[in-house]
């Protein structure tokens, strides 16, 4: 299991931070992302992997609106 | 060049040319009054003069801008809210008399260092809410009025015939003139007026040219909106951008004017004399490399504009659809931007004020319309931007070309999108549920999805139709409500439950009801259900990052006082946030974007010569916040009753909402609401409905009290004198005893008491009945 965003979430073997953005859905590009607290940059989400049960905060910047 | 982008020498809309006839339709005008002006010199931001035009006494006059104003009220919407405190009475009304429309810019109006710079702020008592209501504005009026030689202007009476008011800056003069034979729409006047006032027949002159104008949709609806021109040489049209909400162009219309000209002789881009010109230009370039750099893997603002939005308010179920029944819908991707890039002319900087490279302002040109007054006519559609297709999906319009036919015709006839698309929606549920039928609504087939009576709708409401339906629709959301009551017709909470308006006023173009917060950021405005002062739902629904009252209190506390801010000095908020700097992930609180807060410390302090840090800007807001507020409840408003707001951006009003998103209500009922799984499991859907009724209802009144407790008002959310002071106006000696017995008349009634239901396990925000002396 992984948290995101304090939600209880499957954990993914092998799955990068991008494919779990694809996953939920979270296509909005103003996001940043933590995973145990450390920021990821944002052109290595094709390539760092969620480790199991991992904190992940995807911050939703607001925009529009 | 990007992809498909036409060079600008190659360039032919391909649309339809109007004839216009200068020497006749000057011939035709008679001066009323004119009045001299001594041209001035912008110091710092400001000319320290506003205008006032008074047309039942045919009357102009120019009033200082005192060091005093500067300090309490900043500029912009602070110097409109002072504009008509100084000018109304709490009995004003949007049709009296005295009522005033103010047309304000702001110090930071007019730089072209730093995108986003061009904005004026209108404000006007509103046909739709009887309170004062702002509405923002791009185009290129603002600027131009504070380099005629004005802060602010307010028109005051009305006309007995059609006018013009001219502010003409070659000339140093202002003057009224009689227009009888100029058209009312807006794309034809707005270009009449650039020739008829351009110093030469030169395209050069009439971008030195842009009026303030509406249109017959104004004149017999409470939607008219402000269209504010910037003269496109490229395209040859004069363009425009809307001051939508509220019906600021009804009250135009309502004083008999057709338009506000404003001329400039020349244009440098550094009129504003700022005290620090090496610290902007610095600031700017900053931005400039930012949004070059940056857009494309971004928001993409500048292919697209806001239009970017669609697809992602479809995937994170927030786009509304069916008049908000639903957040997202099988045929959405038909309006995603995509589809809308094709049609936009790729002809760069579509911006709306010199120097916005975000450039978001798009345009369809040569686009033919298929119904109304012009049909067969090719012309250039302003848009549409994400609210303008967010109407499209409200009401079932599923076909790019008919968002365009709709953006135009609203544009034409100077109506706001957003109240005319949500309003519609509203009466295209009420249609399906039989409560409206083709009998009812004059011989329209309104139903979900008819764009042809949406179009017909329109027409008639331009043309004044005096049917029943059509002459209590184009009025709004709450009119129609209280008629169909009247008239018995249909189950009332369902009727008051799916109409989205709160004070009168149409929500714009988001679903809320998975965000308690957003709830409040629609509900608990000055103004009425407007995103531009807070946008919560990511923050609070998606990352979770404000689970507490007292989190989504100071969420509704910051936020609101921070986009006030913009409507202050004349920004367009967009480039706050729609671009973020490459470093702001590490930053402590990113989606406050402190970078570019720092940007705007840094720009005022340059422009203005003062020494503000970030936390004074919020002080100026809260001021300018405050005050209005106060004038809400001061015209017999702006307490917590007035900030009731419909059940439908709540949670499911009907059955088929409920179980269209069954397994989310269920999961609230139980992590939310604290009822069991069995509980739960064992309950009918229209028992579920009910109790997820009351408990969210219950956490909008507990959301009320916390915002008003960080906000320092009673629990009636009255500003209280000792706020108002602690803000700096001690010396209003007026607003402060009104106040006081507003209060004392609140308390009298039993009104001060906390919204919420608390049971043992809860505090409310304070047990202190007379917490707010502290202030
Ligand atoms: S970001 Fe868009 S709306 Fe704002 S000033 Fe620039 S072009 Fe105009």
């Amino acid at each position: 299991m992984i948290t995101v965003n304090g939600n209880g979430r499957d954990h993914v073997p092998d799955e990068t931070v991008s494919g779990l953005l694809k996953r939920l859905n979270y296509i909005f590009p103003l996001v940043i992302v933590k995973i145990n607290g450390t920021v990821v940059p944002r052109d290595s989400f094709p390539s760092v992997n969620v480790p199991d049960g991992a904190t992940v905060e995807v911050i939703h910047l607001t925009s529009g609106g | 060049m990007v992809d498909g982008q036409i060079p600008i020498e190659e360039y032919e809309t391909g649309n339809t040319v109007h004839e216009i006839d200068v020497a006749t339709l000057r011939g035709e005008h008679r001066v009323l009054a004119t009045h001299s002006f001594e041209k001035g010199e912008i110091v710092r931001g400001y000319n320290r003069r506003t205008l006032h035009v008074d047309l039942s006494k045919g009357t102009i006059e120019e009033r200082p801008v005192t060091d005093d104003m500067i300090a309490k009220f900043t500029g912009g919407r602070g110097f409109g809210l002072k504009i008509l405190w100084d000018s109304i009475s709490p009995g004003t009304r949007w049709d009296s008399e005295d009522n005033v429309l103010a047309i304000t810019n702001g110090p930071m109006c007019g730089n072209t260092q730093y995108p986003g710079s061009g904005k004026s702020i209108c404000l006007t008592v509103s046909p739709s809410t009887d309170i004062v209501c702002d509405s923002n504005v791009g185009g290129f009026f603002g600027p131009f009025l504070k380099f005629a030689g004005f802060d602010a202007m307010a028109i005051q009476g009305k006309a007995n015939e059609d006018v013009v008011v001219v502010i003409d800056g070659i000339a140093s003069e202002v003057r009224i003139e009689t227009a009888p034979l100029e058209e009312t729409n807006t794309h034809v006047l707005s270009e009449q007026l650039a020739h008829i006032y351009a110093a030469e027949d030169t395209e050069k002159s009439r971008q030195r040219v842009s009026s303030i104008t509406s249109g017959l949709g104004a004149e017999h609806s409470y939607w008219g909106c402000l269209n504010s021109s910037f003269y496109d040489p490229r395209r040859k049209v004069a363009r425009v951008k809307q001051a939508g909400r509220g019906g600021l162009g009804t009250v135009l219309r309502d004083k008999r004017v057709k338009g506000v000209v404003a001329v400039v002789p020349k244009f440098t881009g550094v009129e504003n004399n700022p005290a620090d010109p090496v610290t902007m230009a610095k600031v700017g370039t900053k931005l400039h490399k930012e949004i070059r750099d940056l857009d494309r893997h971004q928001c993409n603002m500048r292919a697209v504009g806001t239009g970017h939005l669609v697809e992602i308010m479809d995937a994170y179920d927030l786009l509304p659809c069916e008049n908000y029944r639903f957040g997202s819908f099988p045929k959405a991707s038909k309006l995603y931007s995509p589809k809308f890039y094709d049609l936009f002319t790729k002809v760069i900087p579509d911006g709306c004020w010199h120097g916005c490279t975000m450039a978001c302002s798009k345009t369809v040109d040569g686009f033919e319309l298929r119904t109304g007054p012009y049909a067969g006519h090719r012309v250039t559609v302003d848009g549409p931007e994400y609210e303008t297709v967010g109407c499209g999906s409200n009401m079932g319009l599923w076909e790019p070309e008919w968002v365009l036919e709709f953006n135009f015709y609203c544009d034409t006839y100077g109506l706001d999108t957003i109240s005319t698309g949500t309003a519609i929606a509203f009466y295209m549920e009420m249609y399906e549920y039989g409560i409206l039928n083709r009998e009812r609504c004059d011989d329209l087939e309104l139903c979900f999805g008819n764009a042809r009576a949406v179009m017909e709708f329109m027409h008639r409401m331009a043309r004044g139709d005096d049917g029943e339906f059509m002459s209590v629709a184009p009025k709004g959301i709450r009119r129609v409500k209280d008629w169909i009551k009247a008239k018995g017709w249909g189950d009332e909470r369902l009727v008051e439950d799916c109409g989205m308006e709160s004070k009168g006023l149409e929500y714009s173009e988001y679903v809320t009801k998975e965000s308690l917060a957003m709830q409040g950021g629609y509900g608990l405005t000055l103004k009425g259900p407007q995103h531009d002062e807070a946008w919560l739902i990511f923050m609070d629904m998606v990352n979770n990052a404000i689970p507490t009252f007292p989190d989504k209190a100071e969420a509704l506390h910051y936020f609101p006082m921070w986009r006030t801010w913009f409507g202050l000095n004349g920004f367009c908020k967009l480039p706050w946030n729609d671009v973020e700097p490459a470093n702001n992930a590490d930053t402590d609180e990113p989606s406050k974007v402190p970078g570019h807060v720092q940007n705007y410390v840094d720009l005022v302090n340059a422009m203005t010569g003062s020494e503000l840090e970030k936390d004074d800007l919020i002080i100026q807001s809260e001021r300018c916040y405050n005050w209005q507020r106060a004038m809400n409840v001061w015209m017999g408003r702006g307490r917590r009753a007035d900030d009731w707001i419909p059940y439908r951006s709540m949670g499911p009003v009907t059955e088929m909402e409920y179980v269209s998103r069954e397994e989310r209500y269920d999961t609230a009922l139980v992590e939310k609401a604290g009822m069991s799984k069995d509980e739960v499991a064992g309950m009918t859907v229209p028992e579920k409905m009910e109790a997820l009724y009351q408990f969210r209802q219950d956490q909008y009144q507990k959301l009320a009290d916390a915002v008003y407790f960080r906000r320092g008002w009673t629990h009636n959310g009255v500003p209280t004198p000792q706020k108002m002071i602690s803000l700096g106006f001690g010396d209003e000696a007026d607003m402060l005893r009104m106040l006081q017995d507003r209060i004392d008349a609140d308390t009298a009634a039993g009104l001060n008491d906390w919204g919420g239901n608390y049971d043992e396990s809860e505090d409310p925000p304070s047990d202190d009945p007379l917490y707010w002396e502290k202030w």
